[in-house]
């Protein structure tokens, strides 16, 4: 492909390109929203309505679990598959100095080199609950890049596991024995999010009590999903009701040995199978339903919260700090204020 | 907000001592960037695919083995096929003196030795990118 012929500086070029196939163009097209340039929002517009197709799966866990190297095999199995695979690795920025290092990449070198396999890695750059709306956007634009499977892999610290569970269809949740801390998925909120547990390093001492533990804790029940999506401040979304046939989803526990393959095949057919499940069941549709007004509150709050600021005059915010921090107005009554002041 | 500078530290080549490489990776990340970091034994159409995809400003190549002369014109060659030229390339390592004017020759931005300090590969960076030193 000429590189030189194709037009990578206008939005309409930019997706031609992607759309055609060229790499180059969708490596440019996610900085362009990583970095919400003048071409971010038409691009956005442009692609928004050729995405859906993507089956999307989360793989979290804590670190030391041997997420990369999972997810590194797991592509192979789809690339054997026949099934072309977007990877997005993400990593912590820095709250000191803003940079990141992005090391993901360093257990996915088998995949270097197949056309089939498009793998970007991002950094939090701050984002509130450690997974970035740009990262929403980048699935997006891989998606409608025509990839049939996409994943993502971060780091489970905290609120991102929810946001990784809102973005992601199937979410596999990485455990691996004798880490200290019996199991991480007794961390609120981790089990209801897992559709898929990864006993990963079953090779190692441990193994079966952490999968019994697993296992107990399921057999407690486990919330429906929607549920968890519910606490916190979400839109409203109603829930459809459940189809008759369908019984309901019992989250599969997988042993894996990430470095030998060994289980990876499993794993594959496990999330196809929840992908299946999430077809027939009308789970998908509502889980599109949760991820779009996720979506709509993220960027409605960030649009309000900018708008709000540039029409606040500098000293106005200033003053308004000085008052709260030396307890002269509650935050609450300052907010207020700073919103329904006339400038 | 300030665009990140993205940054991609490989080494090229069979050299598999990498203490050096990590520890720039780690101070260039210290200095604001996003650093992605590949390891050891990439080839240069390897350095070139992930640079694409990343969609860096930067790639910085960490040599041991003496192949500089040999590895950089690859991995610029294969850069170059990926439409990439634009890419700021050092070289860190051990070179010696006498190939450093041949590296800046073939389009290096800067070629840095042992004991070279952070500021002095930002100080490059920034300035071959066009902005403003903080």
């Amino acid at each position: 492909m000429n590189h030189n012929l194709m037009d990578l500086n206008t939005p309409s070029g930019l997706t031609e390109a992607l759309l055609a196939g060229n790499r180059r163009a969708l490596a440019r097209v996610i900085s362009h929203i990583e970095n919400n340039t003048e071409l971010a929002r038409p691009l956005l517009a442009a692609l928004y309505p050729l995405a859906g197709k993507a089956h999307i799966i989360g793989v979290t866990g804590s670190p030391g679990t041997g997420k990369s190297t999972l997810v590194n095999v797991l592509a192979g199995v789809y690339r054997q598959r026949d099934l072309t695979v977007g990877i997005i690795a993400i990593d912590p920025t820095s709250p000191f100095s803003g940079g990141a290092l992005l090391g993901d990449r360093v257990r996915m070198r088998d995949l270097a080199g197949d056309p089939g396999v498009f793998i970007r890695s991002m950094a939090t750059r701050g984002s509130l609950g450690g997974l970035a709306q740009a990262t929403a956007d980048a699935i997006m634009v891989l998606d409608a890049a025509g990839f049939d499977r996409i994943i993502i892999e971060t780091v489970g610290v905290g609120q991102s596991e929810v946001e990784i569970a809102s973005a992601a269809y199937t979410t596999v949740v990485v455990e691996a024995p004798g880490l200290g801390d019996e199991v991480q998925a007794i961390k609120a909120g981790v089990l209801e999010i897992a559709d898929i547990f990864a006993v990963n390093k079953a090779d190692r001492e441990g193994v079966d009590r952490t999968v019994m533990a697993l296992k107990m804790m399921l057999s407690l029940g486990v919330p429906e999903r929607f549920q968890v999506m519910h606490h916190g401040r979400m839109l409203p979304v109603e829930i459809p009701q459940p189809q008759p046939e369908s019984e309901g989803w019992t989250p599969p526990i997988i042993k894996t040995i990430a470095t030998t393959g060994e289980g990876a095949e499993e794993l594959a057919d496990a999330i196809e199978h929840h992908r299946l499940y999430l077809e027939q069941s009308g789970g998908r549709v509502l889980r599109d339903r949760l991820r779009a007004a996720t979506e709509l509150r993220m960027i409605l709050r960030d649009y309000l919260l900018e708008q709000l600021l540039d029409r606040t005059p500098h000293d106005v915010l200033q003053k308004t700090i000085d008052a709260v921090a030396r307890r002269e107005v509650d935050p609450y009554t300052a907010v207020q204020r700073l919103v329904h002041a006339n400038h | 907000m300030e665009r990140k500078v993205r940054v991609l530290v490989a080494k090229p080549g069979l050299d598999g001592h990498d203490r050096g490489a990590k520890v720039i990776a780690r101070a260039l990340r210290d200095a604001g960037y996003e650093v992605i970091y590949t390891g050891i034994r990439q080839t240069p159409q390897m350095i070139a695919e992930a640079a694409l995809q990343e969609d860096v400003d930067v790639v910085g190549l960490s040599i041991l083995s003496g192949a500089h002369m040999a590895l950089v014109p690859r991995v610029i060659e294969e850069l170059k096929k990926l439409g990439m030229e634009d890419v700021v390339i050092l070289v860190g390592g051990i070179i010696p003196d006498e190939d450093v004017p041949a590296l800046l020759e073939m389009g290096v931005a800067g070629v840095f030795g042992p004991g070279t300090l952070t500021s002095e590969i930002v100080a490059t960076i920034e300035n071959a990118l066009g902005r403003e030193l903080a």
